[in-house]
């Protein structure tokens, strides 16, 4: 076991760790622990966008863009924290410019913009161009600039560490921060990391679905990490299934492909997104395009032998325009699908992309151990936080956004509090929790496998809690979830080495997942609404009466052991914006 | 009703589209060998998958040792690739039907690097090539300008191309040069030395050029073409490192 001491640490190296990373270097000795290397990590994969109100080619303003963040989160945003994006986009877009970010240029040579979904001029008259970006390659852009300025700033990273464990200590009645515990790839070794400061920006964890475009590292080993030390987890029911992913493999097609003027399509060639969203057809926001693609297979008039998927239609676009603006997405379905775009439609199917939930954060980052109290040193920004600006269904191109803006007030916050801060002495054996995993893991020989019991967890998971849910499929969910927690007791790997045992570090993954696939569905099973990402068939009604509010999901150990989850809510925060229909 | 689940592949149709491929692996462990050796392995896979579906169902249904890195699974993130019937490639974006399924497929590490274990290989003096050509946008700017600077569609078409490098490291570990003398900065770095010597934005040209001009830089390029048949984005990579040549002698970008 090695120990290591500095000021700030970082968790992830994607766009809100790296851009944390930034800042934080300037002002403290700061490490970077990130299980990938920082530019293998799923920022880069994003595609169609970050949303601006630069008005560069049309008329907008930041107010519209609160207002339509409130909107498509189905009112459960907390609207401060709204405003402080949609502000601050401008100067998070710009500042990337600077770095050193090729944005698409328009004619003047000011940065272009396209639509997307959601985005409305004045109040949802219209579409508007809001989204700045780089063809169909925004999130690699922003990667590979932001990890260019980390090497232009000398960030110190240490690559492919996992951590596992976060250290929490009370101090004078106060739990504090006291640093993590991470494993080495390559060794297998154990490293503590105390630091004043820790920030989480380990991102999403959408793979404990199937079909998702999320990566296969995506297993929320972060939110995993702070939820097992008993701090909550906020509005984990909310998570975003992308009307368009490529059919059966998940793969994301950017929304942007509908910006540019796609259209979907059932299998009478039908524009059936004008039934469902007069005014904003195509462009709707995601969780009503998502869930208009199921009616629309459930009531026959999916494509295919199977009936199981629509198409995005592209074919009456231009050549040119699709090697300009959507050139990587359109290499995909020739690749993947075998399909030539420019003649022939693609088949789609809603994918899960997005977890709106996480650890719930205020607005400078700082973690929360209930509704409204910190812990000190603990921070989290990006996917793996909740702060929230994304409510019920998150916009798009408002996740780039994201972790840009609350990436940098986490990384200047986490290094100011360390600059005054004292470290927090260690606990005794702060290794211990992990080293016990790992050494369980290595010597198991129980008879259940990581694969069969992760293959199961994503078949429950899509069947029953994704698109559309009842009490009934996400009982189904709950208890099918509790029993693969108990068959993962039996967990045994092949791999009993030490050096890159991915074998183990997969083992790992699959427990903090079905943690969270567990946060999830309990969490929806509570909620007897519908509101954004979650609906409920059985309540297709939104409740503000009784649900306008935020879940905290807290781990409860019993006496004898017993795990469970508490669920409590926090109230949502309004400032402009009254609830209204939401209609598209 | 839950959301409809998709039917199994293998419900899909009578025929059934799996065919059987034999991967020829090869392994390394040095704490359990100290050699290198092959080993096959027999599936049942429908020739339209990937590669790394391939390597998956190994791993996860016969030999969890099977060592090898990946992530987004769709040719962005980089971390795949590998020599795959002694081409180099993301074992993501290759398709089992579309390297000849009769033969045995066999899987390699890219070449070049040290191999830790199996696929692995240590990637860090690649990275070190590439942080040594200074990438990052270099300005000399006292006042920075309070909105975006301008740049013309035409100046943000010349460098596009070498913009989509994903740092996979295909193309340096194809490159002949490379293998025969790691000091080499290889294809990847002086992609990426590019793509900053021609934006019209950046001051620094002149001395990411004097570092390629060093007696391990751009003149070492054989123009062998090997890094532009690998690079999984498509990037003209000869054509990139012909473009910096020129540079240096015209010392015109
Ligand atoms: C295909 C796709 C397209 C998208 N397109 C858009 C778009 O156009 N616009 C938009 O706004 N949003 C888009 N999104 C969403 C957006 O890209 C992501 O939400 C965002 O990039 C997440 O960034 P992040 O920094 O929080 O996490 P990530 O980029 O996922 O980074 C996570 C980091 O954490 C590290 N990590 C994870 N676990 C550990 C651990 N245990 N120990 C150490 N390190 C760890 C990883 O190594 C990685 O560096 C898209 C998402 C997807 C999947």
């Amino acid at each position: 076991m090695k120990i290591h001491k500095y000021d700030t640490v970082i968790v992830g190296a994607g766009g809100a760790g790296m851009r944390a990373a930034i800042e934080s270097t300037q002002r403290s000795r700061t490490a970077v622990l990130t299980k990938l290397y920082p530019t293998r990590s799923h920022t880069g994969a994003a595609q169609g966008g970050m949303a601006a109100a630069l008005a560069n080619v049309e008329e907008d303003n930041w107010e519209w863009h609160t207002f339509d963040t409130v909107k498509g989160g189905d009112y459960l945003v907390d609207q401060d924290a709204a405003e402080i994006l949609a502000k601050e986009a401008i100067d998070s877009v710009l500042d990337l410019e600077k770095m050193g970010l090729p944005f698409n240029r328009t004619p003047n040579g000011t940065i272009d913009q396209r639509r997307f979904g959601g985005h409305s001029r004045n109040h949802g008259e219209a579409p508007v161009r809001r989204s700045c970006y780089a063809a169909d390659r925004t999130g690699h852009m922003i990667l590979q600039t932001l990890y260019q300025n980390c090497v232009k700033h000398g960030v110190e990273f240490f690559n492919e560490f996992y951590v596992l464990d976060q250290l929490l200590v009370e101090v004078d009645g106060v739990k504090k921060s006291a640093g993590v515990v991470a494993y080495e790839l390559a060794t297998g070794e154990i490293h503590v990391f105390q630091a004043k400061a820790v920030i989480y920006a380990s991102g999403g964890t959408g793979k404990f679905f199937k079909v998702t475009s999320n990566a296969h590292t995506l297993t929320g080993d972060g939110q995993a990490a702070v939820y097992r030390r008993g701090l909550p987890l906020e509005d984990m029911e909310f998570f975003q299934f992308h009307p368009t992913g490529i059919w059966r493999m998940g793969i994301l097609l950017t929304e942007g492909a509908r910006g540019e003027g796609g259209i979907l399509r059932n299998k009478d060639g039908e524009r059936f997104m004008e039934k469902y969203a007069p005014v904003m057809k195509d462009l709707a926001s995601r969780d009503v395009v998502s869930r208009s693609i199921y009616t629309e297979i459930r009531e026959g008039r999916g494509c295919g032998p199977e009936g199981d998927h629509v198409y995005l239609d592209l074919t009456h676009l231009p050549p040119e325009q699709l090697d300009a603006k959507l050139p990587d997405i359109t290499e995909f379905a020739r690749t993947y699908l075998g399909i030539e775009p420019y003649t022939d439609p693609i088949p789609i199917q809603p994918t899960a992309h997005y977890a709106m939930g996480g650890i719930p954060t205020n607005v400078e980052g700082e973690v929360l151990t209930d509704n409204t109290t910190v812990v000190p040193g603990l921070y989290a920004a990006g996917e793996v936080a909740c702060v929230s600006v994304h409510g019920a269904n998150r916009l798009g191109t408002n996740s780039l956004l994201d972790i840009n803006v609350f990436g940098k007030r986490a990384g200047i916050a986490a290094a100011n509090y360390s600059q005054k801060a004292d470290f927090v002495e260690l606990p005794e054996n702060p290794e211990s929790l992990v080293v016990e995993q790992i050494e369980r893991l290595r010597t198991a020989t129980g008879n259940e496998r990581v694969a069969e019991l992760r293959r199961e967890l994503q078949e429950t998971m899509d069947a029953n809690v994704m698109v559309f849910r009842t009490e009934q499929t996400i009982k189904t969910a709950v208890e099918k979830i509790a029993d693969l927690r108990e068959r993962y007791k039996n967990v045994s790997i092949q791999d009993k080495g030490r050096r890159f045992n991915t074998d183990l570090l997969e083992a790992v993954e699959l427990g903090n997942l079905l943690d969270l696939a567990e946060v999830m569905a309990v969490s929806a099973l509570a909620r007897k609404e519908s509101r954004g990402g979650h609906y409920r068939e059985d309540y297709p009604n939104r409740d503000d009466v009784n649900f306008m509010r935020h879940t905290m999901a807290y781990r409860e150990v019993g006496d004898d052991g017993a795990e469970s989850i508490r669920l409590d809510y926090k109230p949502v925060v309004q400032t402009r914006y009254q609830p209204m229909e939401r209609k598209y | 009703m839950a959301t409809p689940v998709l039917d199994k592949v293998e419900a899909d149709s009578a025929a059934s589209p799996y065919i059987t491929v034999t991967f020829r692996v090869r392994r390394f462990n040095p704490e359990v060998a100290a050699e290198a050796s092959w080993q096959d392995f027999v599936l049942e896979i429908d020739p339209k998958e990937r590669v790394l579906d391939g390597l998956h169902k190994i791993k996860w249904d016969e030999d969890g040792t099977l060592t090898f890195r990946r992530s987004c699974a769709h040719g962005i993130c980089g971390s795949d690739a590998m020599r795959i019937n002694g081409k180099n490639r993301l074992a993501c974006k290759t398709l089992i039907k579309d390297i000849n399924p009769e033969k045995p497929i066999t899987v390699e590490p890219i070449k070049g690097l040290t191999v830790l274990k199996d696929l692995v290989v240590d990637m860090e003096p690649f990275f070190q090539a590439y942080r040594d050509v200074m990438p990052f946008l270099i300005t000399k700017d006292t006042n920075e300008p309070t909105r975006e600077r301008f740049q013309s569609a035409e100046d943000r078409e010349r460098f596009d191309d070498t913009t989509k490098c994903i740092l996979c490291a295909a193309c340096t570990s194809s490159c002949p040069v490379f293998w025969n003398d790691g000091q080499y900065f290889g294809p990847a770095a002086i992609v990426n030395a590019h793509r900053f010597i021609f934006d019209s934005r950046d001051e620094a040209g002149e001395q990411r050029l004097e570092i390629l001009n060093d007696k391990d830089g751009v003149w070492r390029c054989r123009t062998t073409f090997n890094c532009t048949d690998a690079c999984p984005r498509g990037i003209e990579v000869t054509k990139a490192i012909q473009e910096v040549k020129r540079a240096l002698i015209t010392r015109r970008f």
